[in-house]
């Protein structure tokens, strides 16, 4: 058997989600189809496109721009975007001025109808634990250098509301279709720990 | 309560490690705790009034520091199905045991394509964040007003960060009124204003505060009083 790749073994973690899944199962207390489904939603359908597509859309209608401010949850419905930690998503506007960062120091707190599921890094302890009280310093490690008239604003949330940052158009995509625009607003940047990306960057 | 899950402000975590590209799970075992986690409570009250939250809350510190994000879940949905008596410890060992000694074993599978279509419109329901969202609560402060964030030390779960307890800010904006949801006596329960309050960056952290910051934070009427 010498020389022949042998799959790595499961984790502890694996070996004890299929036990938890089968007593789940044999009790009848959850359906596997409706696992899958959960699974693909997050995996395929609701992600930071969505957020994308409702940026782009401020973007270029300004009407637009102003309802999803003023309220983020009915802007974004007129999409189909509702639902599972998102009954009330509060848009923030970058300007040149101001860079707002959003965290969830208690927990994971996210607006899952726009963006899916947060990244790891949104969920890892120093993060949690830094941005509040060095966000300049963290924003720096995602490559976001800001000067210091730019005021930084940190939104811990904590309630039930979600938040969502709107980045501003980059320069130069003044004859850009919203679909093109769209392929400029990262997932980090409506998280506001960057930028969204210039025509360059995307090539 | 005071857990190692309220981190905000804590040094000694090291730098910020980023994947580019993440997949949104790691590994199929994730998406199955995901799954389950989010899908047994549409037809179970399976974590109680307080969520799966105050059970990922209640993770002794050191394992909390050394689980990943969905240990923690899978550890947390444990111990709520073992507190609402929908396992026992006993079969969770003896059927980890099995799965031990048979790797390649496969899961059990049980269609229900009710369920699963029940699952699939609530994903996108619309949920109000009060029972009664109209209930006319009238806000004790407008915006602009300076208020103080009390000194609450709650051993159950609560939403008001160790940070911000004992400083001082101002209303910067009057929310929806939403359901408490800390862990009080029955008669402090129910809606009340949500506003969001900005604190400066100096009054959180003093002379170690970066220049030209504030922080903006949710907070239900009871967490604050006028300062």
């Amino acid at each position: 058997m010498s020389g022949q790749h042998h799959p790595e073994p499961e984790s502890y973690a694996a070996i004890r989600a299929r036990a938890i899944e089968s007593l789940l199962v044999e009790k009848g207390l959850i359906a596997s189809d409706a696992v899958d489904a959960r699974v693909q939603a997050y995996e395929q359908d609701i992600g930071p496109l969505n957020g994308a597509r409702v940026v782009a859309h401020a973007w270029v209608d300004p009407e637009y721009r102003t309802r999803l401010l003023e309220n983020g949850t009915e802007a974004i419905a007129e999409f189909g975007y509702t639902g599972a930690q998102g009954a009330e998503i509060v848009v923030l506007g970058n300007t040149p001025d101001i860079q707002n960062v959003v965290v969830c120091t208690l927990c994971s707190c996210y607006p899952w109808p726009v963006l899916g599921l947060p990244p790891t890094w949104y969920k890892s302890h120093a993060y949690r634990a830094r941005v509040v009280i060095e966000p300049r310093a963290v924003l720096k490690e995602f490559g976001l250098e800001l000067d210091d008239v730019v005021e930084v604003r940190v939104w811990d949330s904590n309630s039930d509301i979600r938040y969502m940052v709107l980045p501003e158009r980059p320069s130069g995509t003044e004859g850009m279709t919203e679909d093109q625009l769209m392929a400029l607003v990262s997932r980090d940047s409506m998280i506001g720990v960057a930028k969204a990306k210039s025509p360059a960057q995307v090539g | 309560m005071n857990g190692i899950h309220d981190m905000g402000g804590m040094h000694g975590f090291g730098p910020i490690e980023i994947e580019e590209d993440e997949p949104v799970f790691h590994q199929p075992w994730e998406g199955r705790v995901y799954g389950i986690v989010t899908t047994i409570r549409d037809a179970h009250d399976v974590y109680g009034p307080y969520g799966l939250r105050s059970y990922i809350e209640s993770i002794p510190p050191d394992r909390y520091l050394v689980a990943s994000y969905y240990e923690k879940w899978m550890l947390a949905l444990e111990n709520a199905l073992l507190a609402k008596g929908l396992l026992s410890k006993e079969e969770l060992e003896a059927k980890t045991s099995e799965y031990l000694d048979n790797p390649g074993a496969a899961v059990p599978r049980r269609e229900d394509p009710e369920a699963t279509q029940r699952v699939v419109e609530n994903i996108r329901l619309r949920l109000p964040l009060a029972k009664d969202p109209d209930a006319d609560i009238r806000p004790a402060f407008q915006v602009g007003d300076a208020v103080k964030a009390r000194n609450i030390n709650l051993r159950g779960h609560s939403r008001l960060p160790r940070y911000v307890r004992g400083k001082v800010g101002t209303i910067e904006k009057l929310y929806k009124i939403q359901d408490f949801q800390d862990h009080v006596p029955e008669s402090e329960q129910g809606p009340q204003p949500v506003y969001s309050v900005r604190f400066k960056a100096e009054e959180l952290w003093g002379a170690a505060a970066e220049g030209n910051q504030s922080l903006y934070i949710d907070m239900w009427e009871s967490y604050l009083e006028s300062a």
